[in-house]
């Protein structure tokens, strides 16, 4: 039997109040009857019965243009595998991550063909540099030590003007400029974890790989503007110059071989299973777990709440692994993606509430700053929809988040400053880009990046970007329990309780609105008709 | 706000199809932890510590034909006539040795098995089984079968339920169809007293003596057919009520001529029915 699909509820007096995430934390609000909707995601999909005898099938039979691994192998090549960084998967899967997975045969592969030349590199972007720890993690012990120590285990330097080689540029003038070791290799094997539409495809190299001379030219407010939305890949402007990107990249005769991966979404372990179940089937056990748990939590401090939660593997299984040529691979991958993550939903509403979780993409074991609560809420819970979005133009988001004025100072040094500085002057995604060269080319930010854990000096910028589109659509953001100061600098509108808020929000959409809630995580796109 | 949800359970939105529910009761009720060895164990320390003594007590009984049981090997199926709530503790005190703790009990699955509490406490207890008595049903055929052919004893009650008055009712045919099906022996066993013990209907215990013989077992044939079976086990059973109220060789004449009394009682008025009972109070 296939799992239950995505679920709309329209609220009324017999529905019980639904959960939503608080950050390191979550409670249950009762929602307005009669004019509320819920919308809950599908059940996590049935995975792979035997995900290595899979790989092995998608690496012998590959997608489109492109012979299967094993034959593209000789042993005086030079093989250069990629992999996707800490960034993925939400959060991280328990082991054997799916990257280890896939590695080890295609390692396995290399090794009969006898290839001497092999290296790793972590497509970071301008992301941080893994740790030790979410290395081995995501590639496992064996991988790690067996590359690591001779320095074959690299992490992408998108500021190393050695490590970097221009390839000229798209037909729409964009700069293609990627990593050196992986362009001048014989083959270049990218290994992928598609959890969002708009992750894998030629952006894994053309962004992953990428250095920031090329990556400004599609993460900016206009490509943002214009994604409606980006993890839409059809009306993406986002993915358009990922693609040409990628295709000029296959021009100037960089060979990919893409591996993607797709999962499902069984987010929680077992005790906190409860927080993916919908609240009218919790039985006694999810309601004795929600309790004690939101006790505990209200007692803890909050590094002790941000240690608990960061420790949390996701018992993600694979669904598909799809490999070969890079478009061809996609489109299937999509098509899974779509079929774990897709719920249709009738109409737009007029206010979009959502309870934003404690992680997002850029805070892996680290603090949801201020910029991040932002992004993760108007870029990209705002924008997992196809079709138009979830809520009006002109309609308002509630956001339910501490927002606490927090920063972790190792991994996002120049947020604290585009916090007080760039906020401070202007909360207008199109008008911040005046401050971006400066941050982009300071040289302390650059050096944190390259040497510490650090986030590049501009990806700030690039989370602000994220939300433009949603604060182009919307006429109001309201966050519920935030910290007030870190809300109103950042353009918002803070409220006390999801009450005040809702009431707030009429100010703007009028009496009486509509309100849809999306139940997130685990993630869903709404395809709205 | 203490008693609302998550204190309490949550309330079922009307737009959400409730679904159907998942019956862990009746015919549904998934026995196979009563036949685990732990289960078995529990299950032969009650009888032996509790059950029998406490029957012994009550039923004071006397076994006739016991002998005949060295005649077959395991599995085997027992037939017995019912007309009480005793008759199966009765049947578990006195089985012992090569069918001691490997016995299951055919249990109607809309009394004992009705409530989830009730399924435990008589599987666990009796090895009970659930069979549905009051639609044709193959889940509890197919239970049997598949317990007979894993080397489990059966005891089955053909008339598919106590007695109201203490004589026999329709033999059904199932016992026979399961026979039949595993080609497995037939031990029938004729029980009197026990209705005027607990019969159906009281609830109050009156200790009296009682009688449990075991008749030859039935074999087995290809040549039989399920009704051909099903009359062989009410002729034995007649045989053994005759038996049980007379003596062996009367009965067996009896029988020899198709002359056993009927099982079925007198067909008249309730009060006569009950006068001629064997070993009714009335009588006594």
């Amino acid at each position: 039997m296939s799992p239950r699909p995505g679920y709309v509820l329209e609220a009324d007096r017999t529905t019980p109040p639904v959960l939503f995430w608080n950050g390191e934390g979550y409670l249950l609000e009762k929602l307005p009857p009669e004019r509320s909707r819920i919308i809950y995601p599908p059940d996590p999909l049935k995975p792979l019965e035997d995900p290595v005898a899979q790989i092995r099938y998608a690496l012998s039979h590959p997608i489109g243009d492109s012979q299967p691994l094993e034959s593209l192998l000789h042993p005086s090549m030079r093989l250069t595998i990629a992999f996707d960084d800490v960034s993925l998967p939400l959060p991280p899967m328990q082991q054997p991550d799916a990257r280890q997975l896939v590695i080890e045969e295609v390692l396995e592969l290399a090794a009969n063909a006898g290839i001497e030349d092999v290296a790793l590199i972590a497509a970071l972007s301008l992301h941080r540099r893994m740790t030790e720890p979410e290395l081995r993690h995501a590639l496992g012990d064996r991988i790690y030590d067996a590359f690591a120590p001779y320095g074959l285990l690299m992490q992408h330097d998108a500021e190393d003007p050695d490590g970097l080689v221009f390839l000229g540029t798209t037909d729409l003038g964009e700069e293609v400029e990627i990593n050196k070791r992986a362009a001048t290799s014989d083959l270049l094997v990218y290994v992928n974890i598609n959890l969002v539409p708009m992750d894998g495809g030629h952006k894994s190299v053309a962004t992953g790989l990428a250095s920031y001379r090329s990556v400004r030219h599609h993460h900016n407010v206009s490509t943002m503007i214009n994604s409606k939305s980006f993890m839409d890949m059809h009306h993406s402007e986002l993915h358009s110059a990922n693609w040409r990107m990628g295709r000029h990249i296959k021009q100037q005769g960089v060979k990919v071989f893409q591996i993607e991966t797709t999962l499902n979404t069984n987010t929680f372990p077992s005790q906190f299973s409860f927080l993916q179940r919908r609240e009218w089937e919790w039985g006694p056990k999810d309601r004795a777990s929600f309790i004690a748990s939101s006790k505990a939590l209200s007692i803890m401090g909050d590094r002790a709440r941000r240690t608990l939660f960061h420790s949390i593997k996701a018992p993600l299984q694979l669904t598909s692994v799809q490999a070969g040529e890079v478009e061809a691979v996609h489109k299937v991958t999509i098509d899974n993606v779509l079929k774990q993550q897709l719920v249709n939903v009738e109409g737009q509403t007029d206010i979009l509430t959502m309870g934003l979780p404690y992680i997002s993409p850029y805070n892996v074991n680290s603090i949801m700053n201020p910029i991040l609560v932002a992004c993760l809420g108007l870029g990209y819970l705002f924008n997992m929809y196809i079709g138009k979005p979830l809520v009006r133009e002109g309609g308002v988001v509630i956001m339910r988040h501490p927002t606490p004025l927090a920063f972790n100072t190792a991994h996002h040094p120049s947020y604290i400053d585009f916090f007080e500085e760039v906020l401070a002057d202007t909360t207008d995604p199109a008008e911040i880009a005046k401050y971006e060269e400066s941050y982009a080319t300071d040289p302390w930010y650059r050096e944190l990046y390259r040497t510490g854990h650090a986030y590049h000096g501009v990806h700030p910028f690039y989370m602000w970007y994220w939300t433009a589109h949603a604060l182009d659509h919307l006429s109001s953001v309201i966050v519920v329990g935030g910290n007030a100061k870190a809300v109103k600098r950042m353009g918002f509108r803070p409220a006390s309780t999801l009450a005040d808020a809702l009431e707030m929000a009429e100010d703007s959409v009028g009496s009486s609105p509509t309100i849809t809630h999306i139940r997130v995580p685990p993630l869903m796109m709404a395809e709205v008709s | 706000m203490p008693f609302e949800f998550p204190m309490k359970r949550p309330t079922w939105p009307v737009k959400v199809p409730a679904p159907l529910p998942v019956r862990s009761t009746g015919v549904e009720y998934n026995t196979s932890w009563s036949r685990s060895p732990i289960a078995r164990k529990l299950r032969s320390a009650f009888i032996d510590t509790l059950l029998r003594p406490g029957m012994y007590a009550i039923a004071k009984p006397v076994v006739r034909g016991g002998s005949e049981l060295e005649l077959v090997e395991p599995p085997v199926i027992f037939v017995a006539n019912h007309s009480s709530h005793l008759d199966t503790p009765l049947i578990l005190s006195i089985l012992s040795g090569k069918f001691g703790d490997k016995t299951a009990v055919a249990a109607a699955a809309d009394y004992f098995f009705d409530r989830t509490w009730k399924a435990h406490l008589f599987s666990l207890t009796l090895g009970a089984i659930p069979v549905e008595r009051k639609r044709p049903d193959r889940t509890s055929a197919k239970l049997a079968i598949s317990l007979i052919e894993d080397g489990w004893n059966l005891v089955i009650f053909p008339e598919g339920g106590r007695s109201p008055d203490g004589w026999l009712q329709e033999i059904r045919g199932g016992a026979a169809y399961i026979a039949q099906h595993t080609k497995r022996p037939i031990i029938p066993i004729h029980i009197s007293g026990t209705y005027q013990i607990l019969s159906k209907g009281h609830s109050k215990i009156s200790p009296n003596s009682t009688k449990v013989t075991f008749g030859h077992p039935i074999m087995h044939s290809d040549d039989k057919d399920v009704h051909q079976v099903n009359n062989d086990i009410y002729q034995s059973l007649a045989r053994l009520a005759d038996e049980s109220a007379t003596d062996w060789w009367d009965a067996t004449k009896r029988s020899a001529r198709g002359e056993s009394p009927s099982l079925s009682g007198p067909d008249s008025a309730a009060w006569l029915r009950a006068w001629k009972l064997p070993n009714s109070k009335p009588r006594r």
